[in-house]
């Protein structure tokens, strides 16, 4: 996410050379002598589709970068793992929920990840892919360490503490005579 | 992450694992550990700030080492002494008094009392100065105070004589008087006899007679009376003589009077003169050298006159004295110089002794007259008193023994009449002012109460009824009335503050001495402790007692204090019911979702006679008021009584009465009832255990009887019968009929799962080899053996049975779920030990396929029966116990999912709790990982004793007898009440109050707090508000 604001806040501004070159009340102005309109127009649509071409590549670049970033969340995420042991107590559970939570709302805002990449040119579906597969990973990391934890329903204790001692049918009660 | 920051996480972590391991009642669930988190946070999180900012390994380290040795106790601060708690000091049923009243110094009476309690009670306030409890095998027979400084007590038939220092009870000296065979009991303390510097003092005890000195107690002689073969009835030291006569019976019937010299003990003289009919009861002594007694058929006096050193006895038939006279003639016990009192089933009777030597009746009383000893008031003046029963009042008279005729005062008392009659009268005299005697009267009710009565007024009271509890139950409080006026809600508001204020200061350390002293005033007096209505936790109620008396008490658990408390009537002395004894309490009628406008109400069941076949009375007793609501009886007789799990529509219990001939009487007496335990009875059944054949023996419902639609004879179904010659069985234990059981799993190591085997109908039996019986020590190890038994009581089944080579009892065992925890003597050891045994079922052990149990494919809540002989496993385990117990009980909560405590009654009359974790079967030497996670600690021979854990902390519960555990409404906290001698009430929780603040919570601290967070979000908002201006303008 990081990276893709970033590129983004790269482009700030820009300015359109081609502006106003093709209508033709600019061609009221005679072309100043030694320019031939000719090649320079060739030139110029050689060099925007150079520059599509690169932004496009950029563009694909930036988002294998941004699909591969919660790969490094994973390490990171792990590493808090560790440390936070598998008893449980407040700190383990808050890494454990926000090892949970982060990769569930990333994977809830990838459009909106993949948004400033989105091209024609570009093909968005293998980045798209590893990300959400890294962010399945990081979740899955959650559940593991939720499981570790004891706090998943996956043994019979789980099911069976719940259920009440079954009804005894028979009653049954007495003693030593009363005395005293 | 910085090493330092490392420090602190694994620091704050190590705390938080303590904290957690605290919390024990909480399985690793999802859905529980929500409520482990939010304590955590709630209560620790200040205090996990100040170790993080410790910032050192080492301390983490020493943390994690403590956390693995912690166990939760119940230690408190010193200043939350009497917060939940409350302690009432009581002495019994007094037997016996002896005034101290001199001139200077305070006033004192001596007591002794029914429950082997000496005591001396604070004449202006009734207050106990110092009281000694002497334990249930050491009945104290005589007391009277020796050389003005020394109280000296006759006790255990006369074999152990005490002398305890008059002014602060620490006792200065005991003999142990060993006689051959046991006898009556005398004690005589000459006024003014001097032996070379010392005061001698007389004591019959075990056939012998005694000289002791009164200063060592060092006996000077010993008179054995046994080659006589004569039993002393009576010990006379005539004042100024330095002889004493010692009047008594010889086997074939003779009278025989010895007169021996109190400097040596020989024999001066010895007289004797056949009464071949022999005597009743005592002799009584009315002049220096006359004595009265009764023949053996109770109808003819014989005075006994010794002149000249002979025995002359003079017989009188009683009817020749007094006209029409009815059976059950005795002389009472008062001692009147020249008169005797004479009892018969109808009235009382003053007869005289004349200077001609004849019987001479003066006065007759109805039978409602209680008089007490002759007390000297000059030379020779002795007075009397005398109390007769009015309608409301008593009437006090007291005379003089020379002047029969007139009242030398005559007071009139106002009595409550729940205190029943007089039974027992002692008088003091003072001085006046105006040089006349004015007169005080220790009275003693029957409902055992203390009364002192001076100048037509009860000067104090003591409800001493309540040391002697037979049995309790509980009941809860009114709801309380919607409705409360705005200016006592302002008021209280404004209280609610002073006090939290004051609190704050107190944590703040800012209060001044006065002030923190008015902060312990408000904790401890806490108007919510003892309000009269519900309260939402559950921990206001009543506590119903039942006393030996026959009276019935409510104590309200708050305080302690009487809320009400009634005499019953059916269980008074009466034609119809001669010789009442109390016997069990049961709840009888607990409104809770029908029947709302009913109050609670409680059953009383006792018994008119002292044979098991002797008739019963039953009474309903209004548990709101101690109105009785119905009385029947008497009745058929009771050995059993059974409180079975069905109400009706008014939620009375039902309850089973099983007779001597094993018929049951159903009640309450109503068709509904009827037709409720037709359908169930094919399930009920009952077993009786006799303990003196060794049987046990198990019933069912067979048919009604003929004639009584609510009485059903019994049809014998199996029996167990304990082979006499090598079994005996010594103690039986069942588990409470109100116990919560939450879950019937127990999660051990690695999640797995182990069944329980939770039947409310396991008895545990205790049997001994007969020849351990005995004492310990009065057998080897080789012939004492200890037998346990666990027994299915509807189908007769013994599920278990384990055997403990060279151990004996006493045993004292608690039942509860699935455990049993018992306490006995190991004699190879020469210790207490105690043992568990847990049952668990194997025929549900299969049940561990998780996908099975989420369809809800298992058999774990189908209905269980007995008949289906379900395969059961045990586990146990055996520890060295250092003390020697009294009672053993468990803690018991609203659903049972807190973890349990066994709270033990020591010989010290203390009551210890121990975690049930240390008595855990599963417990081994080098537990796993996954063991010491799930809590299991690391086996050790013998079982700690936490000097914390105490619950009664600094008090003693003396001659503790029983230890009663309530639920409360929260899961988390259980009431406790100690009875014995001593009341004792508090309040535990197991595992630390996890669902609730605790008390002393300071919420004037958290509002202050919450006030001066949102007055920091609003000074920083603006603040950096402006700062952005600021920003935006450069």
């Amino acid at each position: 996410m990081e990276k893709g604001k970033g590129a983004m806040g790269s482009r700030k501004w820009a300015v359109d050379f081609t502006d106003n070159s093709s209508t033709p009340s600019s061609r009221d102005i005679p072309d100043p002598p030694g320019f031939t309109r000719a090649s320079h127009d060739h030139e110029d649509s050689t060099l925007s589709r150079q520059k599509k071409d690169a932004e496009a590549n950029w563009k694909s670049q930036k988002a294998w970068e941004v699909a591969q970033a919660p790969f490094k969340n994973l390490l990171m995420m792990g590493f808090m793992m560790w440390m936070a042991g598998s008893t449980v107590h407040l700190f383990s559970i808050g890494i454990t929920f926000s090892a949970l939570w982060q990769p569930l709302s990333a994977l809830q805002g990838v459009g909106k990840v993949f948004e400033p990449y989105k091209d024609n040119k570009v093909d968005l579906l293998a980045p798209k892919l590893l990300f959400i597969a890294l962010n399945l990973g990081g979740m899955l990391l959650g559940v593991w360490k939720l499981n570790t934890l004891g706090l998943l329903p996956t043994h019979a204790s789980d099911w069976v503490s719940s259920l009440p001692p079954a009804h005894e049918v028979e009653f049954s009660s007495g003693g030593i005579a009363l005395h005293y | 992450m910085l090493p330092t920051e490392l420090c602190c996480v694994m620091g704050y972590l190590s705390f938080i694992t303590t904290k957690s391991k605290q919390f024990q009642a909480i399985r690793r669930s999802p859905l529980s550990i929500l409520i482990t988190t939010k304590s955590a946070t709630d209560l620790e999180k200040p205090r996990s700030n100040s170790i993080a900012m410790a910032m050192a390994i080492k301390l983490s380290l020493l943390l994690l080492v403590f956390s693995c040795s912690l166990i939760p106790t119940f230690s408190l601060f010193e200043d939350q002494v009497g917060f939940m708690d409350w302690h009432q000091r009581y002495i019994g049923k007094v037997k016996d008094a002896v005034f101290h009243t001199q001139k200077a110094g305070r006033k004192r009476v001596v007591v002794s009392t029914e429950e082997n309690v000496i005591a001396s009670l604070d004449l202006r306030r009734g207050e106990i100065f110092w009281r000694h409890v002497l334990g249930a095998n050491d009945v104290v027979d005589k007391i009277d105070i020796a050389l003005g400084k020394y109280v000296i007590t006759l006790s255990s038939e006369g074999s152990i004589l005490r002398a305890w220092n008059l002014p602060d009870g620490q006792m200065v000296w005991e003999s142990s008087l060993s006689g051959s065979k046991s006898s009556k009991a005398f004690l005589t303390i000459p006024a003014n006899l001097k032996l070379d510097l010392d005061s001698p003092i007389f004591v019959y005890g075990g056939t012998c007679l005694y000289a002791i000195s009164s200063i060592d107690g060092e006996i000077l002689w010993k008179k054995d009376f046994i080659p006589e073969g004569i039993d002393v009835h009576q010990l006379i030291l005539s004042e100024g003589s330095n002889v004493i006569h010692a009047t008594g019976v010889s086997d074939s019937s003779e009278f025989n009077t010895y007169e021996i010299d109190v400097k040596n003990g020989a024999v001066l003289n010895h007289a004797k003169t056949s009464f071949p009919r022999g005597i009743f009861g005592e002799i009584l002594q009315i002049s220096s050298d006359k004595s009265v007694a009764l023949d053996s058929s109770q109808s003819t006096l014989v005075l006994i006159s010794i002149i000249n050193k002979q025995i002359h006895l003079q017989e009188t038939h009683v009817s020749n004295l007094i006209h029409g006279v009815s059976s059950n003639t005795i002389i009472l016990p008062s001692k009147l110089s020249g008169i005797f009192s004479l009892s018969t089933d109808t009235f009382i009777a003053f007869i005289k002794l004349t200077d001609e030597g004849k019987l001479h009746v003066m006065e007759k009383f109805d039978k409602k007259v209680v008089v007490s000893d002759a007390l000297p008031l000059s030379e020779n003046e002795q007075a009397f008193a005398l109390v007769e029963h009015g309608d409301s009042n008593i009437h006090l008279s007291v005379r003089l023994v020379h002047d029969m005729s007139s009242n030398h005062l005559k007071e009139t008392v106002k009595m409550d009449h729940e205190r029943g009659f007089v039974e027992k009268i002692f008088i003091n005299n003072y001085v006046r002012t105006d040089r006349s005697h004015g007169f005080r009267a220790l009275i003693v009710m029957e409902d055992h109460s203390l009364l002192l009565l001076q100048q037509g007024e009860i000067v104090w009271s003591r409800d001493d009824g309540l040391a002697s509890i037979i049995d309790v139950t509980t009941s809860e409080l009114p709801v309380e009335k919607i409705g409360v006026s705005v200016a006592k809600v302002e008021d209280s508001l404004f209280e609610w503050l002073k006090g939290h204020m004051l609190k704050l200061k107190g944590t703040l350390m800012l209060a001044t001495p006065d002030e923190i002293t008015a902060i312990q005033k408000i904790r401890l007096q806490s108007s919510q402790k003892s309000k009269m209505t519900r309260d939402h936790n559950g921990f206001r109620r009543l506590l119903i007692v039942l006393t030996k008396s026959g009276k019935l008490f409510a104590l309200h658990s708050g305080d302690g204090h009487i809320v009400w408390s009634t005499l019953l009537q059916s269980l008074r002395q009466s034609p119809q019911c001669p010789n009442p004894t109390a016997l069990k309490l049961h709840p009888w009628q607990i409104p809770h979702h029908h029947a709302l406008d009913h109050n609670p109400s409680v059953l009383v069941v006792g018994r008119c006679g002292l044979s098991l076949s002797s008739p019963s009375t039953l009474t309903i007793i209004d548990a709101y008021t101690g109105n009785a609501v119905r009385n029947v009886g008497p009745t058929h007789s009771t050995v059993q009584v059974l409180s079975l799990p069905f109400s009706d529509s008014e939620e009375q219990q039902l309850h089973l009465l099983i007779d001597d001939e094993k018929r049951a009487h159903l009640y309450p007496r109503s068709r509904e009832a009827v037709e409720i335990f037709e359908k169930e009875s094919q399930n009920v059944y009952w077993y009786s255990v006799e303990a003196d054949v060794g049987i046990l023996k198990g019933y069912g419902v067979k048919n009604r009887c003929d004639g009584d639609e609510f009485c059903f004879e019994a049809r014998n179904l199996w029996s167990v019968v304990f082979p006499s010659e090598s079994e005996k069985i010594i103690s039986t234990v069942t588990r409470k009929g109100n116990e919560v059981v939450h879950t019937q799993a127990k999660v051990i190591a690695d999640e797995d799962v182990m069944y329980k085997y939770i039947s409310k109908n396991i008895l545990f039996v205790a049997t001994v080899s007969p020849k351990a019986s005995g004492p310990i020590g009065s057998t080897t190890p080789d012939e004492s053996v200890l037998v346990v038994h666990l027994v299915d009581t509807v189908t007769g089944r013994i599920l278990h049975r384990m055997t403990h080579l060279g151990s004996q009892g006493p045993v004292h065992a608690v039942l509860s779920e699935n455990w049993v925890v018992y306490h006995y003597f190991n004699l190879r050891a020469h210790r207490y030990e105690m043992s568990v045994i847990e049952i668990y079922d194997q025929s549900r052990a299969e049940n561990k396929d998780v996908l099975k149990l989420i369809v809800g494919k298992h058999n774990l809540t189908t209905p269980v029966s007995s008949y289906s002989r379900p395969e059961v496993s045990t586990k146990s385990q055996s520890y060295f116990f250092t003390h020697s117990v009294k009672a053993i009980s468990v803690t018991s909560t609203a659903k049972g999912i807190t973890s349990k405590h066994l709270l033990i009654g020591t010989i010290g009359d203390q009551v210890l709790a121990l975690d049930k974790r240390f008595v855990d079967p599963r417990r081994s030497l080098n537990p796993t990982q996954a063991e010491k996670e799930e809590g299991l600690l690391p086996l050790t021979d013998t079982l700690p004793i936490i000097p914390q854990s105490y619950v009664t902390h600094a008090f003693k519960v003396e001659g503790l007898r029983g230890i009663e555990t309530i639920p409360a409404k929260l899961e988390s906290t259980t009431l406790v009440f100690t009875y014995g001698v001593d009341l004792f009430f508090t309040r535990l929780a197991p595992s630390r109050t996890y669902d609730s603040l605790t008390e002393d919570f300071n919420y004037a601290l958290l509002l202050l707090t919450i006030v001066a967070l949102v007055v920091a979000i609003f000074v920083t908002w603006v603040l950096s508000e402006r700062k952005d201006l600021q920003e935006k303008w450069r």
